[in-house]
C-alpha cells in the first residue's frame, strides 16, 4: 500500500507550510516529522522520511540530516508506549536512577529495549525540564512527575495495550 | 515580594483570554499601538535595564538597537522557548499558566522591532504546551490583537509556534534558527550577527520567554520605573527554578537582589534543605554555571552576603564566584556525590555537542569517559590534571557557548571539591553513593 497522511493530516500539512514565507517550506519539515511519527507506528523510516521529502519537495538526504539529528525523532520501531526516563543532575539528585532500575524489573527490560509484549520501551533521556517535580518521565506529550515506584507500577497497567503517541496533531488542529 | 509576572497566576482560569484580559492583560499592546512609536517602546525596554533572561544576560535593549532597521528585508521576532538547560524549567511554567503573558509580550516586542512574522520555537518536549500556546494565539486573533490591523491601528502581525524535535544545542540562538529553517541546529559562525542575518538572512532578534514577558511590565510601568525595582544594574524581577534537595522546589518569582541565604532557607521559597540535613553546594544558574560549596555561595570571597543579582553571584570570578544564568537554582545536600553529579553533567553535555567543532565533540565526550571511571572507581592518578587540561582547551576554542558550558562546570567542582576526585582515585570502589 502507497505510504499517505490521512487527508486531514495532508490539510495539517498545507497549513503549517503557510506559516513560512514562501520558497521556506522546508522550515516546516520538524513539524511534519512530527506529524509522520505520530501518524506511522511512532518512528520514521525511510519510507516514510522520502514521503516527507516530497511533501516539502526537498531531497531525502535534507530529511534524513535532519531526522538523525532531533533526539525526539525514533529511526527503529518503539513499543506502544516510549517511557522516556529523564536522568540528568536534577533528577539524578532525586533517584531518577532507583526509577529506572524499577522499570527495568518491572517490564524486564534494560534502557533502550522493548518489553517482549511490544507494549513499552524504555528510554532514558537528558533534561526535560521538570527537574522541581523529580523524578519524571515523559510517555507521548504527558509528563508524569513526582514518580515513585508505585506511582510507575500504576502508569504502567493504566498504559499497558493503550499506546500513547505524541499529540502535536492535537495541537495544531486548534488553529486549523 | 513584588511580582510583575506571576502576580496573577494563581487566579483560576488566568490561561485564557477573558479572565488574562479582565486582570488588565493586553494594556502593553494598547498603550504601545496606539500612544508610542515602536523605537519609543524599545527606548522604554533600554531604560529598564532588563537583561536577557536566557542565561547569557546581555541587555535587551541594546539586542533590540542593532537590528538593521534600514535593511529592505522583512524583521522576524522569534521567542527562544528551547528552554532546555539542566536545572531550568521557568518558561515551561510561565507558558504553561499564563500563556497570554507571553503572546503579550511577542506583540509589543514585535510592534517595537517592525516585525510582521514572528515565531516562538519551543522545544519539542513541551508538545502539551504547544497546545496551550496554540489556543492561546487563537483567543488573540479573535480578539484582534493578531492578525490584520490590530485594534484598528497600521499594524498587523502573525504568531505561529514551532517545535523542536529534542536538542539542547537549539538554544543556542543561531542554531535554533537554523533548526527554525528545517535544518540540524549547528551553530553558525558569527559575525554576522542575527541583528544583521538572522532567519533567512533577515534582521531577526531572537529573545528568551521571560525576557519578552517582562516586556509587558516595562511598558506598562514605564523603563524607569521598572529600573527602580531590583538592585543595581540588575533591575527588575527574575524566575527562580528551585530543585534538588530543597524541601520546596518551584518557580519562584524574585526581585533580583534577595540574599541566597534567604531564598534556600526562607519558608517563602526553598524552605530548606530537606530531611533536615546540610547544605553542601549549590548550582545556582543552570548546570553550564560553575558549581559552588555552601561558604561560596552563602557569602562571597570577602565574607559579604550573596545576593540573587548578576553581579553579586558573579563577585569572585571563576575563582570564587559563579553566575546567574538562567536562574536554575540546583541544591545538593551533605550526601550528594560531587564526582557522580558532574558525571550526569558531562554525559548531558557529551550527549548534546552538535559535533561540529571538535574540540567539544570529541572533549565533552573524553571528559564522561574519564568521570564515568572516576565514579566508578576506576579511576587513574592521572585523571584529574587530565579532566582540567581538557576543559581548559574546550573552553573558548568553540564556535558557540556549549563548549564553556561543558567546560566549566568540570573546572569548577575540581577547583571546590578536589579531594573528592582524590578519594575516587586513592579509594578506588568506595565511592559515595547518594543515599536518598
Amino acid at each position: 500500500m502507497e505510504l499517505k497522511f490521512s487527508n486531514n493530516t495532508l490539510s495539517l500539512v498545507n497549513k503549517i507550510i503557510k506559516r513560512y514565507p514562501e520558497g521556506k517550506q522546508k522550515s516546516a519539515l520538524l513539524p511534519v516529522l512530527h506529524l509522520a511519527q505520530s501518524e506511522f507506528d511512532g518512528w520514521l523510516s525511510p519510507e516514510v522520511m522520502d514521503y516527507v521529502a516530497s511533501l516539502l519537495t526537498i531531497k531525502p538526504i535534507e530529511v534524513y540530516e535532519v531526522a538523525t539529528f532531533y533526539s525526539m525523532f525514533n529511526l527503529k520501531p518503539v513499543g506502544k508506549n516510549l517511557l522516556e526516563v529523564c536522568r540528568t543532575g536534577p533528577c539524578w539528585l532525586r533517584g531518577a536512577e532507583d526509577m529506572v532500575a524499577h522499570i527495568e524489573r518491572k517490564l524486564n527490560i534494560k534502557a533502550g529495549e522493548t518489553s517482549a509484549d511490544g507494549n513499552f520501551t524504555l528510554k532514558t533521556v537528558e533534561c526535560l525540564g521538570s527537574c522541581g517535580s523529580a523524578p519524571m518521565l515523559q510517555c507521548g506529550a504527558n509528563y508524569y512527575e513526582n514518580l515513585t515506584e508505585e506511582k510507575i507500577d500504576q502508569l504502567i497497567e493504566k498504559l499497558r495495550d493503550k499506546g500513547v503517541r505524541s499529540s502535536y496533531l492535537k495541537s495544531v488542529e486548534i488553529n486549523s | 515580594m513584588r511580582k510583575l509576572l506571576l502576580e496573577h497566576i494563581s487566579e483560576p482560569g488566568i490561561e485564557t483570554f477573558d479572565v488574562y484580559r479582565k486582570k488588565g492583560g493586553y494594556a502593553s499592546v494598547e498603550k504601545s499601538l496606539k500612544t508610542m512609536t515602536p523605537d519609543q517602546v524599545t527606548e522604554q525596554v533600554k531604560a529598564s535595564g532588563l537583561r536577557g533572561r536566557g542565561g547569557a544576560g546581555f541587555p535587551a535593549g541594546m539586542k533590540w538597537s542593532f537590528l538593521d532597521r534600514k535593511s529592505d528585508k522583512p524583521r522576524y521576532l522569534v521567542c527562544n522557548a528551547d528552554e532546555s538547560e539542566p536545572g531550568t524549567f521557568k518558561d515551561r511554567y510561565l507558558m504553561e499558566k499564563i500563556p497570554h503573558l507571553l503572546i503579550e509580550g511577542m506583540i509589543t516586542s514585535s510592534y517595537a522591532l517592525g516585525a510582521k512574522t514572528s515565531y516562538i520555537y519551543i522545544r519539542g518536549e513541551y508538545m502539551y504546551i504547544v497546545r496551550i500556546l496554540e489556543k492561546a494565539i487563537e483567543e488573540a486573533y479573535a480578539a484582534g490583537f493578531l492578525g490584520k490591523n490590530i485594534l484598528g491601528t497600521e499594524y498587523s502581525l502573525d504568531l505561529y509556534v514551532h517545535p523542536g524535535a529534542g536538542a539542547y544545542i537549539c538554544g543556542e540562538e543561531t542554531a535554533l534558527l537554523e533548526s527554525l529553517e528545517g535544518k540540524r541546529g549547528n551553530p553558525r559562525l558569527k559575525p554576522p550577527f542575527p541583528a544583521i542575518a538572522g532567519l533567512y538572512a533577515s534582521p531577526t532578534v531572537v529573545n528568551n520567554v521571560e525576557t519578552i514577558a517582562a516586556v509587558v511590565p516595562i511598558i506598562n510601568l514605564s523603563g524607569d520605573e521598572y529600573a527602580k525595582i531590583g538592585l543595581g544594574k540588575s533591575t527588575g524581577t527574575k524566575l527562580i527554578s528551585a530543585s534538588g534537595h530543597i524541601n520546596k522546589s518551584g518557580v519562584y518569582e524574585i526581585e533580583l537582589g534577595l540574599p541566597v541565604e534567604e531564598f534556600i532557607y526562607s519558608d517563602q521559597y526553598c524552605g530548606g534543605v530537606w530531611k533536615g540535613r546540610k547544605l553542601k553546594a549549590v548550582v545556582a544558574g543552570g548546570s553550564s554555571v560553575p558549581i559552588l560549596p555552601a561558604e561560596l555561595i552563602l557569602k562571597t570571597a570577602k565574607g559579604e552576603p550573596r545576593l540573587m543579582t548578576y553581579e553579586s553571584l558573579s563577585d569572585g570570578g571563576f575563582i570564587s564566584g559563579t553566575m546567574l544564568g538562567s536562574g536554575g537554582f540546583i541544591v545538593m545536600d551533605e550526601t550528594t556525590s560531587i564526582v557522580k553529579n558532574l558525571y550526569t553533567f558531562a554525559r548531558f553535555y557529551h550527549h548534546e555537542s552538535c559535533g561540529q567543532c571538535s574540540p567539544c565533540r570529541e572533549g565533552t565526550g573524553w571528559m564522561e569517559k574519564i568521570l564515568h571511571r572516576l565514579h566508578h572507581g576506576h579511576g587513574r592518578k592521572e585523571d584529574i590534571d587530565i579532566l582540567v587540561d581538557v576543559a581548559k582547551k574546550i573552553e573558548g576554542n568553540t564556535i558557540c557557548p556549549l563548549g564553556d558550558a561543558a567546560a566549566w562546570p568540570v573546572a569548577s567542582a575540581i577547583r571546590h571539591f578536589r579531594s573528592e576526585f582524590e578519594e575516587c582515585v586513592n579509594n578506588s570502589m568506595k565511592v559515595k553513593e547518594l543515599v536518598h
